[in-house]
């Protein structure tokens, strides 16, 4: 039973999210979290001013439920699957953040100094979680995919736009890490 | 029937993120410090099991729950929107440490904050739409 409550392995967890894409391939649809965010807005009425938005979201709705069905797993994994041996990541990265005054992780998957609820108390780290958000949210439209549609559908069908947007994500991503986050924290 | 099947491909999908901590955001800072292999073996895994079963169904001609036949959607060719919406979406998945879909899943775990980065990425999202026919594609 323990291997349920620790980390799951890579090679466990890589195959299984593998096998969620063959599932929504086989159901006849396509693996993409990114564009629920287009459907949203577009639930919202924006289709009326922005044409961006003018489609019909309702045959999107079957994503949605992923969407809300990922948000059970997540509330399922969190609170019965978890124990304190969890995220233990390399030292090395332990002493690294000691340094940005970021907590090490204790068996918690994300940092109090990002997401601990007196984050809503720091006008500075509302700005930051707000500004991450938008470009999550500008760059996977901008780029028409985030990981789930380009890391691992567009490049598991070897499309060469998708390996283009992975080596942007990670451009960015080493950006952020290597220079940005040092000068934020 | 029909709409179970999407919550419980969702479900499983929510919990292997969370598991193999794929949602962390200590997971993603300590993948771009290349100081793990854990991220890069399950992103690789993916993609092979991946890759293993597109050419299963593309050689078997497998067709769909329906009978239909199964069709990849080809991404539209180009470079510009791919580079720099891609590095703007890589400086977000660092600072953040969340793509969208690990947005969702700790959000439906408890983690209240992350409700400002739903907020932030769905304003992105409209940003782009409000912009998209002056951007370099």
């Amino acid at each position: 039973m323990d291997i349920i409550f620790q980390t799951w392995p890579w090679y466990v967890s890589g195959f299984l999210i593998g096998m969620v894409m063959l599932c929504l391939i086989y159901f006849g649809k396509t693996f993409g979290m990114s564009s629920n965010l287009r459907s949203l807005c577009a639930m919202t009425g924006l289709g009326k001013k922005v044409g961006f938005f003018d489609f019909d979201w309702k045959l999107q709705r079957w994503n949605l439920l992923v969407v809300l069905g990922a948000m059970l797993g997540g509330f399922i994994a969190v609170h019965f699957m978890s124990d304190a041996s969890n995220v233990s990541i390399n030292p090395k990265t332990i002493a690294q953040l000691a340094q940005l005054g970021i907590d090490a992780p204790n068996g918690k998957l994300l940092p109090n100094a990002l997401f601990g609820n007196d984050v809503f108390q720091s006008p500075k780290m509302i700005f930051i979680l707000i500004i991450g958000g938008v470009l999550i949210g500008f760059g996977t439209r901008y780029a028409s995919g985030c990981t789930s549609g380009h890391a691992i559908y567009g490049l598991s069908s070897f499309q060469l736009p998708s390996l283009k947007a992975v080596i942007g994500f990670f451009i960015g991503g080493l950006i952020m890490t290597h220079f940005l986050l040092p000068l934020i924290f | 029937m029909k709409a179970l099947k999407y919550i419980l491909v969702g479900i499983v999908f929510g919990i292997v993120l969370t598991k193999s901590e794929a949602v962390s955001w200590y997971r993603i800072y300590e993948m771009f410090e290349f100081q793990s292999f854990h991220m890069y073996g399950i992103i690789m895994v993916a993609i092979i099991t991946g890759v293993i079963g597109i050419q299963i169904i593309k050689r078997k001609n497998i067709k769909d729950i329906k009978g239909l036949p199964i069709e990849i959607i080809e991404k539209e060719p180009g470079s510009t929107r791919f580079w720099i919406g891609g590095i703007f979406f890589g400086l977000g998945w660092a600072l953040v440490g969340a793509c969208p879909g690990p947005i969702f899943i700790l959000l439906g775990a408890g983690f209240l904050p992350m409700i400002l980065v739903l907020f932030g990425a769905l304003f992105g999202t409209y940003l782009y739409g409000l912009l998209r026919n002056k951007l370099p594609h």
